[in-house]
């Protein structure tokens, strides 16, 4: 990329905090809203805190909080790479012998109508209920099927005549996968990925509902909500969408850097 | 098979049919093409020249009949790398840079990487693109890309280009444009061309001769040697025996395939 000059840095910089700006403003006046309203009306803490509680016990408990994030989110992380490796060696193989595709599509996307998270207690029986390896195994499934689907799709959604010119340079199935499918279903990989680590939260989460470490972010929502520490647990909720939300931006940065050349981020070439 | 220094492209009652006992797409064609050549096909939609073309680059296979290029057989030299092809589509990768789109063979053919290097800065200065070879392509307009388009299927030096309506979508100047450098592109590489298109006017000013042929099934109506003077420029357009040789093309063209010349054809003589 080209250097850019400090100016027409300065002026993308505050043309970026001039798009953000709409957004922050409906985040502080919803905080807003959600304090002067529980405040108004007399809200009880077990239904809904108030923001400032939820604050406090957030910055009151931040070690243990964080130590359970840190904790949940490995799980999530583990869950990601296994389901999205998994997905993307399936959609490969898929899209190489189609035969076998057509074989197993309709289980693929019937499974996918499963509500995977039934199985959570099951898992925690088979790996144990300490054993972050149970959590993994939900959030992997979780993960399967997006990054299974849109990578297929990806890999299959060439233009013809794409092919032919593989043919002409006398390329065999493998060329076709190495310069033309692998690279035109990276658009559609990541946003198979960035569905992906959001499920793979919401799987480490769901999973831990069922019984955990006591030292997890799921568990302690759970322990705390049960304890009537309801400031607590909606921090503990505050921490998990921020990991998540953390997750996704990484994600999103990695697709950025690596799809830059695609059309749909033509914004960013074109100053 | 065939004696040394014969045609560069000899087809021998080539006849394709799709599917069983269905439409017969070309009905024994029997066609030599000389070293150094410009031959246009051209015929109503539906007349098999697409499909001609495709056979003499083994990308279909013909139902019967015997296609030699450059003495071997089809099949052979299209895994010898002995012709580069461009559809009516530019079919370019949009994660390919300019400079990478046009090194794509290159880099299939393990040429190393100075050499690639400097065949690309050629070819670049051939299709007048010199300072656009860090664009994408969907940076470049239609024209522009069916010259990256061209320039990739000269790269490797094949001794045949084959050429599929390849400035069928651009509009009428910019196609004018590209005829003439197509001409100078012809002198300068000193390739044999195949040049597939639908219209009588592009076919007279780029050939040396038109074939003609007519549809259902798809046959040769007559050739038409055009006998102007090399190089051609924008006047030969104005010169009476450009007219006489348009003239007897559509002749042709209307005793073979009789009323079946398609409206696109037509409206563009009206030029």
């Amino acid at each position: 990329m080209q250097p850019v000059p400090a100016a027409a840095l300065g002026a993308r910089l505050g043309r970026r905090l001039q798009d953000w700006t709409p957004a922050a403003a409906v985040f502080v006046l919803a905080l807003l809203a959600w304090q002067g309203l529980v405040t108004a009306f007399h809200v009880q803490a077990f239904l809904l805190p108030k923001p400032t509680e939820i604050a406090q016990a957030f910055w009151e408990n931040f070690g243990t909080l964080w130590s359970a994030g840190l904790t949940t989110f490995e799980e999530a992380l583990g869950g990601f790479a296994i389901g999205s490796s998994l997905g993307v060696l399936a959609a490969l193989a898929l899209a190489r012998w189609r035969r076998v595709g057509s074989a197993f599509m309709p289980y693929a996307i019937a499974a996918n109508a499963i509500p995977i998270i039934a199985f959570a207690p099951i898992t925690n029986n088979w790996f144990g209920l300490l054993n972050p390896v149970s959590k993994m195994v939900i959030a992997a499934v979780l993960c399967f099927f997006p990054v299974l689907v849109n990578t297929l799709r990806g890999l299959t959604s060439v233009h013809p005549s794409s092919i032919e010119l593989m043919r002409s340079y006398a390329g065999g199935q493998v060329s076709v996968f190495r310069w033309v499918r692998v690279p035109s279903s990276l658009p559609y990989l990541f946003s198979g990925l960035k569905v992906a680590s959001v499920l793979s939260m919401i799987g480490a989460i769901v999973g831990e509902y069922f019984g955990g470490p006591i030292d997890a972010l799921g568990v302690l929502i759970l322990n705390d909500s049960q304890l009537f520490n309801f400031p607590r647990a909606w921090a503990g909720i505050v921490l998990a969408s921020a990991f998540g939300i953390a997750f996704y931006a990484a994600v999103a940065t990695l697709e950025h850097l690596t799809t830059s050349w695609h059309p749909s981020s033509r914004t960013f070439r074109s100053e | 098979m065939s004696e040394a220094g014969a045609a560069a492209v000899s087809a021998r009652d080539v006849t394709k049919s799709f599917g069983r006992g269905g439409v017969t797409a070309l009905e024994r064609v029997d066609l030599d093409v000389q070293p150094g050549e410009l031959v246009s096909l051209i015929g109503p939609s539906g007349c098999g020249k697409s499909t001609l073309l495709r056979i003499i680059g083994d990308l279909i296979e013909p139902t019967s009949g015997e296609v030699i290029v450059n003495g071997k057989s089809a099949h052979r030299a299209r895994l010898d790398h002995d012709y580069g092809i461009v559809f009516q589509d530019p079919v370019l990768y949009d994660w390919r840079t300019v400079s990478q789109n046009i090194s794509l063979p290159l880099e299939m053919l393990r040429w190393d990487k100075r050499h690639r290097t400097e065949r690309v800065r050629e070819m670049l200065e051939l299709v007048e693109l010199e300072g656009f070879e860090a664009h994408h392509p969907w940076q470049l307009s239609g024209g522009m890309q069916q010259r990256v388009s061209i320039a990739r299927a000269l790269s490797f030096d094949p001794a045949l280009l084959l050429m599929d309506e390849p400035f069928g979508a651009l509009d009428e100047m910019t196609r004018e444009r590209l005829n003439m450098e197509l001409l100078r592109i012809w002198e300068a590489s000193g390739s044999t061309i195949v040049f597939v298109t639908h219209s009588i006017a592009e076919a007279v000013f780029l050939s040396t001769r038109v074939v003609v042929m007519s549809a259902r099934p798809g046959r040769i109506a007559g050739i038409v040697d055009v006998d102007l003077p090399q190089p051609r420029s924008a006047e030969t357009r104005e010169q009476p025996r450009f007219f006489e040789l348009v003239t007897e093309v559509r002749e042709r063209l209307a005793a073979g395939g009789a009323d079946r010349i398609t409206a696109a054809a037509l409206a563009e003589e009206e030029h």
